[in-house]
């Protein structure tokens, strides 16, 4: 694993949009950890997770930030959607009505985030449909109850038509078994385009208005307070 | 599925950044918060808003007209409704920091703070000094009175409240900042800038003021570190806004399990004797759902509870569009400046905070100037920020509505289990609201906020 020169690394704010219990945080969770809960809880105390994405050319850390249970009654702040440069938006293939709510923050995105986003449907739960067989025949999980029925409530065909319709990235995954979950994130980390990675992180990269002269007066706190404990006084 | 639980321990009402501070405290502390606005939006009367709603709050422009249109990309606009700075090294600081809020803002510096001496055309604004060097190279001075706020500036650098052979001989707990200032032989004039433009006091009172020399000191003191801290002014500012704090706390509670509904009203009460016990609301927005559930207690701003307050003063506020930056400030894309009130025979200071694009508030070659004091008439009030909207020159556009009052609760809430907040004051700066905060924390819980550390120990999910 040893390599040469350093690749550039560039923060990708990423955001994480869909229905309630549609496995949005499990997504990430497997991305993050390469692990799976079965039952999760929704999801408390987590600020947001970051993991490092390798391309041939750089390296992308995205800093994922989960919605922490403000969408479920239309509450999310405009914080959220600000600087995203990619959001992943997620729905259950078992289930119809949250492929409606999937195309409604499709909306949301494309009215409040910043115009470059990188946007990805992801349909979620393939583990429960009889695709899952053949797809992943090596892979663990599909062993438990009832698996041999096919639930699936949502065909390929319909949500990759909406996507191409809207210029989404478009998978069909499964964080259980951890199919297609990495080739997400690769798609999206692939299609950020460079000239929006020039600063690391936030707001210099969508508003260039602010520009880099401006850039020395950022500040800190968390170093801050360790240095200004030290002295005690400017006098 | 989305289901209000029976029974909260908090319920909050209103996200202005006093109540969603506390909702955040308390969530990281266990307690289960649901927190309610009546607005679409986050922050209530201290929210940042674009140009259209500014327009459409003040109602300024004719019927069929859109004057919004002519500058640039509205989500490009965060206009505070209240104009405030963080104290680098102040409490609101140290609460961001402790809560890892920061996390999820970005700040930049306040290029500079400024005072003025003297009025009208023979006014002179310059750099407010923060230090021992600063002070010897300062306008706002002659020779002679240099010396001597340099070893004024010295002397509150080595201040120590508890050892009186730092105390020069005063009883410091006793005597008044005159007394201090006479010691040291300090002009008026000095005397003036010390008070208003480093100390941050409105008024002249605490002159005169018995046992008030250990605070003022400790305010100059606060001052100075906060300068220190990064070095151009003592004040810092959130990238898009003062409107991005609420937001920030309102996530934190969020992350630690609060739930929030925006949209909807508070429709009941519900009492058991005199103490509040729940609430009936509304939420509207999506699908209309009403609901009903128990409150261990209730935290809200005055606005929902008008009955329990009452109204301690009025705010005088003009926000204006600029295309230039303050004259005499460098061409700064941000300052403060302090108009002391007894420069221009008032008995408040007037304050104006300018931030521009540099802090992602406003397109490029914009800036924007918010002038407020507190009202002294009860009429002509433009009169009143008149010295303060001198200094802009030529404005954009001018967005200044009736006086704005400001509310305190009647009683401490524990009778009614509901605990009001203050409104947002004059100052320039958050130091009372912080202060509201732990007040309010202290009434509620019977404990008091410890801000060191307040997510130290606590089970985060990584």
């Amino acid at each position: 694993m040893s390599e040469s020169a350093p690749k550039p690394s560039s923060s990708v704010k990423l955001v994480l949009l869909g229905e309630a219990a549609v496995g949005k945080s499990s997504l990430v969770l497997r991305f993050v950890n390469n692990d799976f809960q079965e039952n999760k809880e929704p999801t408390i105390g987590a600020a947001f997770l970051t993991q490092k994405c390798n391309l041939p050319s750089r390296t992308i850390k995205f800093e994922i930030w989960d919605t922490a249970g403000q969408e479920r009654f239309a509450s999310l702040a405009p914080m959220y959607y600000r600087n995203a440069q990619a959001a992943l938006v997620v729905y259950d293939l078992t289930k119809p009505t949250s492929l409606v709510k999937a195309k409604h923050w499709v909306a949301e995105l494309q009215r409040q985030a910043s115009p470059g986003i990188v946007i990805a449907l992801v349909g979620n739960k393939l583990d429960l449909t009889s695709d899952s067989k053949t797809a992943d025949s090596d892979e663990e999980g599909a062993d438990g109850e009832d698996d041999s029925g096919d639930a699936r409530k949502v065909s390929t065909e319909e949500a990759k038509a909406y996507a191409e319709e809207e210029s989404l990235l478009f998978f069909e995954t499964s964080a259980k078994t951890g199919h297609n979950v990495s080739e997400v994130f690769t798609a999206i980390a692939n299609a950020i385009p460079e000239t929006s990675l020039k600063s690391a992180r936030g707001a210099g990269a969508s508003n260039t208005a602010a520009g880099r002269a401006s850039e020395e007066q950022r500040v800190n706190l968390g170093n801050a307070r360790e240095s200004g404990s030290k002295d005690n006084c400017a006098c | 599925m989305d289901e209000i639980a029976p029974e909260y321990d908090v319920v909050v009402l209103g996200t202005g950044l006093t109540e969603c501070i506390l909702s955040g405290v308390l969530s990281v502390k266990g307690k289960k918060v649901l927190h309610i606005d009546r607005n679409a939006h986050y922050g209530g009367e201290a929210a940042s808003v674009n140009l259209e709603t500014l327009f459409k709050k003040y109602g300024n422009y004719s019927e069929g007209e859109e004057p919004w249109k002519k500058y640039g990309r509205l989500n490009d606009w965060n206009i505070d409704l209240v104009p405030k700075f963080l104290m680098s090294s102040g409490e609101l600081t140290n609460i961001l920091v402790s809560t890892d809020v920061t996390r999820y803002l970005e700040f930049k510096q306040v290029a500079g703070s400024y005072v003025q001496q003297g009025s009208g055309p023979k006014a002179t604004v310059a750099k407010v000094p923060s230090d021992a060097g600063e002070a010897l190279k300062s306008p706002l001075m002659g020779i002679f009175e240099k010396r001597r706020m340099k070893s004024f500036i010295e002397w509150v650098g080595t201040f120590d409240p508890k050892d009186s052979s730092t105390h020069k001989g005063l009883d410091i707990n006793n005597c008044t900042m005159k007394d201090v200032f006479d010691k040291f032989g300090l002009e008026n004039s000095t005397k003036d800038f010390i008070g208003h433009a480093m100390a941050l006091y409105q008024t002249d009172e605490f002159i005169t003021a018995k046992g008030k020399a250990p605070e003022a000191i400790e305010r100059i003191r606060l001052y100075g570190n906060s300068v220190a801290r990064y070095g151009k002014s003592p004040y810092i500012y959130p990238l898009y806004g003062l409107g991005e704090l609420p937001q920030g706390f309102a996530r934190l509670s969020a992350i630690y399990g609060g739930t929030y509904m925006l949209n909807t009203d508070v429709d009941e009460i519900k009492y058991d004797g005199d103490k509040a016990v729940g609430i009936k609301a509304t939420m509207t927005g999506m699908d209309e759902m009403k609901f009903e559930t128990k409150a261990g207690m209730i935290i809200a701003d005055p606005s929902y509870f008008p009955g329990q307050a009452k109204v301690v003063g009025h705010v005088l506020r003009a926000i204006c569009i600029l295309k230039h930056p303050l004259a005499g400030t460098n061409d700064s894309d941000s300052a403060q400046l302090i108009i002391p009130q007894s420069q221009v025979g008032r008995k408040n200071d007037i304050y104006i905070a300018c931030v521009s694009a540099a802090h992602n508030v406003c397109p490029k070659d914009y800036w924007i100037a918010i002038v407020s004091t507190i009202a002294e008439t009860t009429s002509n009030h433009h009169l009143e920020l008149q010295p303060g909207l001198e200094r802009l020159g030529k404005i954009e556009e001018q967005f200044m509505g009736a006086p704005i009052p400001i509310y305190e609760p009647t009683e401490s809430g524990s009778k009614s289990n509901i605990f009001l907040s203050k409104s947002y004051d004059a100052t320039s700066h958050f130091e009372t609201t912080t202060d509201d905060v732990k007040d309010i924390y202290r009434r509620a819980t019977g404990e008091e906020l410890k801000v060191e550390g307040l997510r130290e120990g606590i089970n985060v999910e990584q």
